[in-house]
Protein backbone atom coordinates (compact mmCIF):
# COMPACT_ATOMS: atom_id res chain seq x y z
CA UNK A 1 0.00 0.00 0.00
CA UNK A 2 1.29 3.46 -0.90
CA UNK A 3 0.95 5.73 2.10
CA UNK A 4 -0.96 8.73 0.80
CA UNK A 5 0.68 10.80 3.51
CA UNK A 6 4.22 10.29 2.19
CA UNK A 7 3.84 13.44 0.07
CA UNK A 8 3.83 15.45 3.33
CA UNK A 9 7.19 14.04 4.50
CA UNK A 10 9.26 17.09 3.51
CA UNK A 11 6.94 19.39 5.49
CA UNK A 12 6.88 17.01 8.46
CA UNK A 13 10.68 17.07 8.47
CA UNK A 14 10.86 20.90 8.21
CA UNK A 15 8.49 21.15 11.17
CA UNK A 16 10.38 18.53 13.20
CA UNK A 17 13.71 20.29 12.61
CA UNK A 18 12.24 23.66 13.59
CA UNK A 19 10.69 22.38 16.82
CA UNK A 20 13.90 20.43 17.63
CA UNK A 21 15.61 23.81 18.12
CA UNK A 22 13.37 24.16 21.19
CA UNK A 23 11.31 27.02 19.78
CA UNK A 24 7.59 27.30 20.71
CA UNK A 25 5.38 25.98 17.91
CA UNK A 26 4.28 29.18 16.13
CA UNK A 27 1.26 27.45 14.58
CA UNK A 28 -0.21 26.05 17.77
CA UNK A 29 -0.88 29.08 19.96
CA UNK A 30 -3.94 29.05 22.21
CA UNK A 31 -5.65 32.21 23.45
CA UNK A 32 -6.91 31.18 26.87
CA UNK A 33 -8.90 34.33 27.46
CA UNK A 34 -9.59 37.34 25.26
CA UNK A 35 -9.73 40.56 27.26
CA UNK A 36 -10.32 43.09 24.49
CA UNK A 37 -9.73 43.47 20.72
CA UNK A 38 -6.07 44.17 21.52
CA UNK A 39 -5.24 42.01 24.57
CA UNK A 40 -5.51 38.27 25.33
CA UNK A 41 -4.04 35.74 27.76
CA UNK A 42 -1.62 33.32 26.06
CA UNK A 43 0.21 30.68 28.18
CA UNK A 44 -0.87 32.60 31.28
CA UNK A 45 0.76 35.79 29.97
CA UNK A 46 -1.07 39.02 29.13
CA UNK A 47 -0.33 39.51 25.44
CA UNK A 48 -0.87 42.47 23.13
CA UNK A 49 -2.54 41.27 19.92
CA UNK A 50 -0.86 42.57 16.78
CA UNK A 51 -1.85 39.86 14.33
CA UNK A 52 -5.61 39.48 14.29
CA UNK A 53 -6.93 41.50 11.28
CA UNK A 54 -9.36 42.94 13.80
CA UNK A 55 -8.66 46.31 12.19
CA UNK A 56 -11.60 48.26 13.57
CA UNK A 57 -11.83 46.48 16.93
CA UNK A 58 -15.50 45.60 16.48
CA UNK A 59 -15.29 42.17 18.20
CA UNK A 60 -16.17 43.64 21.62
CA UNK A 61 -18.34 46.54 20.52
CA UNK A 62 -21.28 46.56 23.01
CA UNK A 63 -23.94 47.17 20.33
CA UNK A 64 -22.54 44.35 18.21
CA UNK A 65 -22.53 41.90 21.12
CA UNK A 66 -26.03 42.91 22.18
CA UNK A 67 -27.34 42.31 18.64
CA UNK A 68 -25.78 38.84 18.64
CA UNK A 69 -27.30 37.92 22.01
CA UNK A 70 -30.72 39.12 20.93
CA UNK A 71 -30.54 37.08 17.71
CA UNK A 72 -29.55 33.96 19.69
CA UNK A 73 -32.64 34.43 21.85
CA UNK A 74 -34.97 35.23 18.96
CA UNK A 75 -33.73 32.93 16.19
CA UNK A 76 -31.70 30.17 17.89
CA UNK A 77 -28.15 28.91 17.51
CA UNK A 78 -28.13 28.02 13.81
CA UNK A 79 -30.18 27.77 10.63
CA UNK A 80 -29.34 24.14 9.77
CA UNK A 81 -29.92 24.92 6.14
CA UNK A 82 -28.83 26.36 2.82
CA UNK A 83 -29.59 29.95 1.90
CA UNK A 84 -31.80 28.72 -0.95
CA UNK A 85 -33.86 26.36 1.23
CA UNK A 86 -34.56 27.01 4.92
CA UNK A 87 -31.41 29.02 5.72
CA UNK A 88 -32.45 32.58 4.87
CA UNK A 89 -33.72 34.38 7.98
CA UNK A 90 -34.63 38.04 8.36
CA UNK A 91 -31.07 38.65 9.59
CA UNK A 92 -29.48 37.36 6.37
CA UNK A 93 -31.61 39.78 4.35
CA UNK A 94 -30.82 42.58 6.80
CA UNK A 95 -27.06 42.14 6.53
CA UNK A 96 -27.30 42.09 2.73
CA UNK A 97 -29.26 45.36 2.90
CA UNK A 98 -26.55 46.82 5.15
CA UNK A 99 -23.85 45.80 2.64
CA UNK A 100 -25.76 47.36 -0.26
CA UNK A 101 -25.94 50.62 1.69
CA UNK A 102 -22.32 50.41 2.84
CA UNK A 103 -21.02 50.05 -0.74
CA UNK A 104 -23.88 51.96 -2.45
CA UNK A 105 -24.34 48.99 -4.78
CA UNK A 106 -27.43 47.23 -6.12
CA UNK A 107 -26.76 43.65 -5.05
CA UNK A 108 -25.16 41.86 -2.12
CA UNK A 109 -24.75 38.14 -1.55
CA UNK A 110 -23.52 36.72 1.75
CA UNK A 111 -21.46 33.52 1.96
CA UNK A 112 -20.49 31.52 5.02
CA UNK A 113 -16.82 32.61 4.76
CA UNK A 114 -14.70 34.98 2.68
CA UNK A 115 -12.89 31.97 1.26
CA UNK A 116 -16.18 30.63 -0.07
CA UNK A 117 -17.07 34.01 -1.55
CA UNK A 118 -13.97 33.98 -3.76
CA UNK A 119 -14.25 30.27 -4.43
CA UNK A 120 -17.89 30.55 -5.44
CA UNK A 121 -17.94 33.75 -7.47
CA UNK A 122 -14.73 33.13 -9.44
CA UNK A 123 -15.43 29.49 -10.24
CA UNK A 124 -18.99 30.27 -11.28
CA UNK A 125 -18.59 33.37 -13.46
CA UNK A 126 -15.46 32.23 -15.36
CA UNK A 127 -16.02 28.89 -17.06
CA UNK A 128 -14.73 26.84 -19.98
CA UNK A 129 -13.29 29.00 -22.75
CA UNK A 130 -13.11 32.12 -20.52
CA UNK A 131 -9.83 33.59 -19.29
CA UNK A 132 -8.93 34.66 -15.75
CA UNK A 133 -6.03 37.11 -15.59
CA UNK A 134 -4.78 37.47 -12.02
CA UNK A 135 -1.93 38.79 -9.90
CA UNK A 136 0.58 36.07 -9.00
CA UNK A 137 0.41 37.07 -5.30
CA UNK A 138 -3.34 36.45 -5.09
CA UNK A 139 -4.82 34.87 -1.96
CA UNK A 140 -5.27 31.09 -1.79
CA UNK A 141 -9.07 31.44 -2.03
CA UNK A 142 -8.68 33.18 -5.41
CA UNK A 143 -6.34 30.48 -6.73
CA UNK A 144 -8.69 27.78 -5.47
CA UNK A 145 -11.62 29.52 -7.17
CA UNK A 146 -9.61 29.46 -10.42
CA UNK A 147 -8.80 25.78 -9.95
CA UNK A 148 -12.39 24.83 -9.23
CA UNK A 149 -13.68 26.47 -12.42
CA UNK A 150 -12.80 25.45 -15.95
CA UNK A 151 -11.45 28.77 -17.22
CA UNK A 152 -7.95 29.30 -18.60
CA UNK A 153 -5.80 30.84 -15.86
CA UNK A 154 -3.17 33.45 -16.72
CA UNK A 155 -1.11 34.96 -13.89
CA UNK A 156 1.01 38.09 -14.15
CA UNK A 157 3.83 39.56 -12.03
CA UNK A 158 2.64 41.28 -8.85
CA UNK A 159 1.18 44.76 -9.45
CA UNK A 160 2.81 44.86 -12.93
CA UNK A 161 0.39 46.82 -15.14
CA UNK A 162 2.37 46.23 -18.33
CA UNK A 163 2.58 42.46 -17.75
CA UNK A 164 -1.19 42.38 -17.17
CA UNK A 165 -1.90 44.41 -20.30
CA UNK A 166 0.31 42.22 -22.53
CA UNK A 167 -1.51 39.10 -21.37
CA UNK A 168 -4.93 40.65 -21.86
CA UNK A 169 -4.02 41.61 -25.42
CA UNK A 170 -2.92 38.05 -26.26
CA UNK A 171 -6.25 36.48 -25.27
CA UNK A 172 -8.16 35.20 -28.33
CA UNK A 173 -10.80 37.50 -29.78
CA UNK A 174 -14.27 36.99 -28.33
CA UNK A 175 -13.23 35.05 -25.21
CA UNK A 176 -14.71 36.12 -21.86
CA UNK A 177 -12.16 37.85 -19.61
CA UNK A 178 -12.08 38.30 -15.85
CA UNK A 179 -9.31 40.30 -14.18
CA UNK A 180 -8.87 39.45 -10.49
CA UNK A 181 -7.09 41.94 -8.22
CA UNK A 182 -6.80 42.68 -4.52
CA UNK A 183 -6.94 46.12 -2.88
CA UNK A 184 -4.44 45.28 -0.14
CA UNK A 185 -2.10 42.30 -0.51
CA UNK A 186 -2.02 40.86 2.97
CA UNK A 187 1.49 39.43 3.09
CA UNK A 188 3.47 42.64 2.58
CA UNK A 189 0.60 45.04 3.27
CA UNK A 190 1.07 46.81 -0.06
CA UNK A 191 -1.81 48.16 -2.14
CA UNK A 192 -2.52 47.76 -5.87
CA UNK A 193 -2.54 50.61 -8.41
CA UNK A 194 -6.20 49.77 -9.02
CA UNK A 195 -7.15 52.89 -10.96
CA UNK A 196 -4.62 52.24 -13.69
CA UNK A 197 -5.07 48.46 -13.69
CA UNK A 198 -8.87 48.68 -13.90
CA UNK A 199 -8.62 51.22 -16.73
CA UNK A 200 -6.38 48.83 -18.69
CA UNK A 201 -8.66 45.87 -17.90
CA UNK A 202 -11.73 47.76 -19.15
CA UNK A 203 -9.94 48.97 -22.31
CA UNK A 204 -9.30 45.32 -23.07
CA UNK A 205 -12.88 44.23 -22.55
CA UNK A 206 -12.44 42.45 -19.22
CA UNK A 207 -14.76 42.33 -16.23
CA UNK A 208 -13.04 43.17 -12.95
CA UNK A 209 -13.24 41.50 -9.54
CA UNK A 210 -11.46 43.13 -6.59
CA UNK A 211 -10.94 41.44 -3.24
CA UNK A 212 -11.11 44.20 -0.62
CA UNK A 213 -10.88 41.90 2.42
CA UNK A 214 -8.03 43.84 4.05
CA UNK A 215 -9.27 47.36 3.27
CA UNK A 216 -12.98 47.30 4.16
CA UNK A 217 -13.92 49.61 7.00
CA UNK A 218 -10.57 51.36 6.97
CA UNK A 219 -9.34 52.52 3.54
CA UNK A 220 -11.31 55.06 1.51
CA UNK A 221 -13.45 58.00 2.68
CA UNK A 222 -16.36 55.64 3.53
CA UNK A 223 -14.24 52.59 4.28
CA UNK A 224 -15.25 50.90 1.03
CA UNK A 225 -11.68 50.01 0.20
CA UNK A 226 -8.76 50.82 -2.07
CA UNK A 227 -10.96 51.17 -5.18
CA UNK A 228 -13.02 53.84 -3.43
CA UNK A 229 -9.84 55.56 -2.25
CA UNK A 230 -8.49 55.69 -5.81
CA UNK A 231 -11.85 56.81 -7.22
CA UNK A 232 -12.51 53.73 -9.37
CA UNK A 233 -15.08 51.74 -7.39
CA UNK A 234 -17.74 52.42 -10.06
CA UNK A 235 -15.63 50.48 -12.57
CA UNK A 236 -15.36 47.38 -10.37
CA UNK A 237 -17.85 44.71 -11.44
CA UNK A 238 -17.53 42.55 -8.31
CA UNK A 239 -16.20 43.44 -4.86
CA UNK A 240 -15.38 40.49 -2.62
CA UNK A 241 -15.13 41.03 1.12
CA UNK A 242 -15.23 39.35 4.48
CA UNK A 243 -16.81 39.75 7.90
CA UNK A 244 -13.77 38.20 9.60
CA UNK A 245 -11.56 41.29 9.56
CA UNK A 246 -12.89 44.83 10.14
CA UNK A 247 -16.45 43.60 10.66
CA UNK A 248 -15.23 41.41 13.53
CA UNK A 249 -17.13 38.14 13.06
CA UNK A 250 -17.10 35.54 10.25
CA UNK A 251 -18.63 35.36 6.78
CA UNK A 252 -17.95 36.54 3.24
CA UNK A 253 -19.75 38.51 0.57
CA UNK A 254 -19.85 39.80 -2.95
CA UNK A 255 -21.42 43.14 -3.89
CA UNK A 256 -22.11 44.12 -7.49
CA UNK A 257 -24.13 46.37 -9.77
CA UNK A 258 -24.45 43.69 -12.45
CA UNK A 259 -28.14 43.65 -13.49
CA UNK A 260 -28.24 39.83 -13.59
CA UNK A 261 -26.33 39.33 -10.34
CA UNK A 262 -29.18 37.66 -8.41
CA UNK A 263 -28.93 34.52 -10.59
CA UNK A 264 -25.72 33.76 -8.67
CA UNK A 265 -27.87 32.54 -5.79
CA UNK A 266 -29.02 29.60 -7.89
CA UNK A 267 -25.86 28.69 -9.79
CA UNK A 268 -23.05 29.30 -7.29
CA UNK A 269 -22.34 25.94 -5.62
CA UNK A 270 -20.37 27.17 -2.56
CA UNK A 271 -23.44 29.35 -1.82
CA UNK A 272 -26.07 26.68 -2.41
CA UNK A 273 -24.49 23.54 -1.00
CA UNK A 274 -23.58 24.69 2.51
CA UNK A 275 -25.42 25.88 5.59
CA UNK A 276 -25.97 29.61 5.98
CA UNK A 277 -24.38 31.68 8.76
CA UNK A 278 -25.94 31.44 12.25
CA UNK A 279 -28.47 34.19 13.10
CA UNK A 280 -26.20 35.63 15.80
CA UNK A 281 -23.36 36.01 13.29
CA UNK A 282 -25.41 37.88 10.69
CA UNK A 283 -26.88 40.08 13.44
CA UNK A 284 -23.42 41.04 14.74
CA UNK A 285 -22.18 41.60 11.18
CA UNK A 286 -25.16 43.80 10.30
CA UNK A 287 -24.74 45.99 13.39
CA UNK A 288 -21.00 46.23 12.86
CA UNK A 289 -21.28 47.19 9.17
CA UNK A 290 -23.77 49.95 9.99
CA UNK A 291 -21.45 51.32 12.67
CA UNK A 292 -18.48 51.18 10.26
CA UNK A 293 -20.31 53.61 7.97
CA UNK A 294 -19.71 56.31 10.59
CA UNK A 295 -16.24 55.37 11.83
CA UNK A 296 -14.19 58.25 10.43
CA UNK A 297 -12.45 58.97 13.74
CA UNK A 298 -11.46 55.34 14.21
CA UNK A 299 -10.12 55.22 10.65
CA UNK A 300 -7.99 58.30 11.34
CA UNK A 301 -6.60 56.77 14.55
CA UNK A 302 -5.78 53.50 12.78
CA UNK A 303 -3.88 55.36 10.07
CA UNK A 304 -1.96 57.18 12.80
CA UNK A 305 -1.11 53.84 14.47
CA UNK A 306 0.07 52.44 11.14
CA UNK A 307 2.32 55.43 10.46
CA UNK A 308 3.83 55.43 13.98
CA UNK A 309 4.55 51.69 14.00
CA UNK A 310 6.01 51.73 10.49
CA UNK A 311 8.35 54.61 11.29
CA UNK A 312 9.24 53.17 14.71
CA UNK A 313 10.24 49.78 13.33
CA UNK A 314 12.08 51.30 10.37
CA UNK A 315 14.05 53.59 12.67
CA UNK A 316 15.06 50.59 14.82
CA UNK A 317 16.60 48.99 11.74
CA UNK A 318 13.99 46.40 10.76
CA UNK A 319 13.45 45.58 7.10
CA UNK A 320 9.80 46.19 6.20
CA UNK A 321 7.56 44.97 3.38
CA UNK A 322 6.78 48.49 2.14
CA UNK A 323 8.80 51.73 2.15
CA UNK A 324 5.79 53.68 3.36
CA UNK A 325 2.77 52.45 5.36
CA UNK A 326 0.05 51.64 2.80
CA UNK A 327 -2.47 49.76 4.96
CA UNK A 328 -3.00 48.50 8.52
CA UNK A 329 -0.52 45.69 7.85
CA UNK A 330 3.15 46.23 8.62
CA UNK A 331 5.24 43.29 7.50
CA UNK A 332 8.69 42.71 9.01
CA UNK A 333 10.97 40.64 6.78
CA UNK A 334 12.97 37.88 8.52
CA UNK A 335 16.20 36.39 7.14
CA UNK A 336 14.91 32.78 7.29
CA UNK A 337 12.29 30.56 8.93
CA UNK A 338 14.47 29.54 11.88
CA UNK A 339 15.38 33.07 12.90
CA UNK A 340 11.84 34.21 12.11
CA UNK A 341 10.52 31.62 14.56
CA UNK A 342 13.12 32.72 17.16
CA UNK A 343 12.07 36.33 16.79
CA UNK A 344 8.40 35.35 16.94
CA UNK A 345 9.02 33.48 20.20
CA UNK A 346 11.07 36.34 21.66
CA UNK A 347 8.15 38.68 20.93
CA UNK A 348 5.72 36.26 22.57
CA UNK A 349 7.91 36.26 25.68
CA UNK A 350 7.77 40.04 25.62
CA UNK A 351 3.98 39.73 25.57
CA UNK A 352 3.29 40.46 21.90
CA UNK A 353 1.53 38.29 19.34
CA UNK A 354 2.20 38.74 15.61
CA UNK A 355 1.65 36.34 12.67
CA UNK A 356 4.58 34.25 11.54
CA UNK A 357 4.03 33.83 7.81
CA UNK A 358 6.03 31.40 5.72
CA UNK A 359 5.94 29.87 2.23
CA UNK A 360 3.74 28.95 0.42
CA UNK A 361 1.59 31.76 1.86
CA UNK A 362 4.33 34.34 1.33
CA UNK A 363 5.73 35.70 -1.95
CA UNK A 364 9.31 34.90 -3.04
CA UNK A 365 9.79 32.29 -0.31
CA UNK A 366 10.00 34.96 2.39
CA UNK A 367 9.53 34.48 6.13
CA UNK A 368 7.55 37.40 7.55
CA UNK A 369 6.41 38.67 10.92
CA UNK A 370 3.17 40.24 9.91
CA UNK A 371 1.69 42.88 12.17
CA UNK A 372 -1.91 44.00 11.73
CA UNK A 373 -2.92 47.07 13.68
CA UNK A 374 -6.25 47.80 15.31
CA UNK A 375 -8.08 51.12 15.70
CA UNK A 376 -8.36 50.18 19.39
CA UNK A 377 -4.58 50.04 19.90
CA UNK A 378 -3.77 53.08 22.02
CA UNK A 379 -0.85 55.36 21.16
CA UNK A 380 0.87 54.01 24.33
CA UNK A 381 0.39 50.40 23.19
CA UNK A 382 2.05 51.21 19.85
CA UNK A 383 5.07 52.66 21.70
CA UNK A 384 5.16 49.56 23.94
CA UNK A 385 5.10 47.38 20.81
CA UNK A 386 8.07 49.23 19.29
CA UNK A 387 10.04 48.68 22.51
CA UNK A 388 9.17 44.96 22.49
CA UNK A 389 10.34 44.65 18.89
CA UNK A 390 13.63 46.35 19.72
CA UNK A 391 14.40 44.03 22.66
CA UNK A 392 13.28 40.88 20.83
CA UNK A 393 15.22 41.95 17.74
CA UNK A 394 18.40 42.06 19.79
CA UNK A 395 17.60 38.73 21.51
CA UNK A 396 17.06 37.00 18.15
CA UNK A 397 19.97 38.79 16.47
CA UNK A 398 17.76 40.39 13.81
CA UNK A 399 18.93 43.96 14.45
CA UNK B 1 8.75 29.05 -36.80
CA UNK B 2 9.74 25.36 -37.02
CA UNK B 3 10.69 23.18 -34.07
CA UNK B 4 14.45 23.60 -34.47
CA UNK B 5 14.28 27.40 -34.59
CA UNK B 6 11.85 27.48 -31.68
CA UNK B 7 14.09 25.18 -29.64
CA UNK B 8 17.09 27.39 -30.36
CA UNK B 9 15.26 30.51 -29.19
CA UNK B 10 14.05 28.79 -26.01
CA UNK B 11 17.58 27.51 -25.32
CA UNK B 12 18.79 31.12 -25.28
CA UNK B 13 15.88 32.21 -23.06
CA UNK B 14 16.44 29.46 -20.50
CA UNK B 15 20.13 30.30 -20.01
CA UNK B 16 19.76 33.01 -17.32
CA UNK B 17 17.43 30.68 -15.37
CA UNK B 18 19.77 27.67 -15.63
CA UNK B 19 21.88 28.77 -12.67
CA UNK B 20 23.64 25.44 -12.23
CA UNK B 21 24.48 25.06 -15.91
CA UNK B 22 22.55 21.78 -16.29
CA UNK B 23 23.00 20.18 -19.74
CA UNK B 24 19.60 20.45 -21.42
CA UNK B 25 17.91 17.79 -23.53
CA UNK B 26 14.26 17.18 -24.39
CA UNK B 27 14.00 14.99 -21.27
CA UNK B 28 15.28 17.66 -18.85
CA UNK B 29 12.58 18.39 -16.25
CA UNK B 30 11.94 21.87 -14.85
CA UNK B 31 11.04 20.90 -11.29
CA UNK B 32 13.49 18.00 -10.92
CA UNK B 33 16.60 18.64 -13.05
CA UNK B 34 16.52 22.43 -13.20
CA UNK B 35 15.07 22.85 -9.69
CA UNK B 36 12.76 25.70 -10.75
CA UNK B 37 10.62 27.02 -7.90
CA UNK B 38 7.22 28.61 -8.57
CA UNK B 39 8.70 32.11 -8.82
CA UNK B 40 11.33 31.04 -11.35
CA UNK B 41 8.64 29.27 -13.36
CA UNK B 42 6.61 32.48 -13.51
CA UNK B 43 9.59 34.59 -14.67
CA UNK B 44 10.69 31.97 -17.20
CA UNK B 45 7.18 31.52 -18.61
CA UNK B 46 6.81 35.32 -18.83
CA UNK B 47 10.10 35.55 -20.76
CA UNK B 48 8.91 32.94 -23.28
CA UNK B 49 5.43 34.48 -23.55
CA UNK B 50 6.86 37.92 -24.24
CA UNK B 51 9.41 36.66 -26.77
CA UNK B 52 6.95 34.57 -28.78
CA UNK B 53 3.94 36.83 -28.07
CA UNK B 54 1.85 33.91 -26.83
CA UNK B 55 0.03 32.89 -23.64
CA UNK B 56 0.92 29.68 -21.84
CA UNK B 57 -1.95 29.37 -19.36
CA UNK B 58 -1.57 27.64 -15.99
CA UNK B 59 -3.78 24.89 -17.41
CA UNK B 60 -1.26 24.32 -20.24
CA UNK B 61 1.72 24.67 -17.89
CA UNK B 62 0.36 21.81 -15.80
CA UNK B 63 0.90 19.49 -18.79
CA UNK B 64 4.50 20.64 -19.37
CA UNK B 65 7.05 18.82 -17.26
CA UNK B 66 10.14 18.68 -19.46
CA UNK B 67 11.98 20.78 -22.02
CA UNK B 68 10.77 18.78 -25.02
CA UNK B 69 7.14 19.25 -24.00
CA UNK B 70 7.71 22.99 -23.65
CA UNK B 71 9.20 23.27 -27.15
CA UNK B 72 6.29 21.27 -28.59
CA UNK B 73 3.78 23.47 -26.77
CA UNK B 74 5.39 26.70 -27.98
CA UNK B 75 5.50 25.41 -31.57
CA UNK B 76 1.80 24.60 -31.33
CA UNK B 77 0.86 27.89 -29.66
CA UNK B 78 2.48 29.89 -32.44
CA UNK B 79 -0.12 28.29 -34.68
Amino acid sequence: MTDLFSKFDPLIETRRALLATGVTDPFNLVMERVISPTVAMCSGRETILLGTYNYMGMTFDPDVIEAGKQALDDFGAGTTGSRVLNGTYAGHRAVEEALKEFYAMDHAMVFSTGYQANLGIISTIASKGDYIVLDIDSHASIWDGCKMGDAEVVPFKHNDIEAMEKRLKRIPEGAGKLVVLEGVYSMLGDIAPLKEMIRVAKENGAMVLVDEAHSMGFIGPNGRGVAEDQGCLDDVDFVIGTFSKSVGTVGGFCVSNHPKFEIMRLVCRPYVFTASLPPSVVATACTSIRKLMHAGNKRAHLWENSRVLHKGLKDKGFQLGTDEPQSAIISVIMPDLERGAMMWEALLHEGLYVNLARPPATPAGMTLLRCSLCAEHSAEQVQTIIGMFERAGHTAGII
Amino acid sequence: MDRAATAEKIAALIEPFNKKGVAISDATTFAGDLEFDSLTVMDFVAAIEDDFDIIITMNQQAEIENYGQLVDAVVKLQG
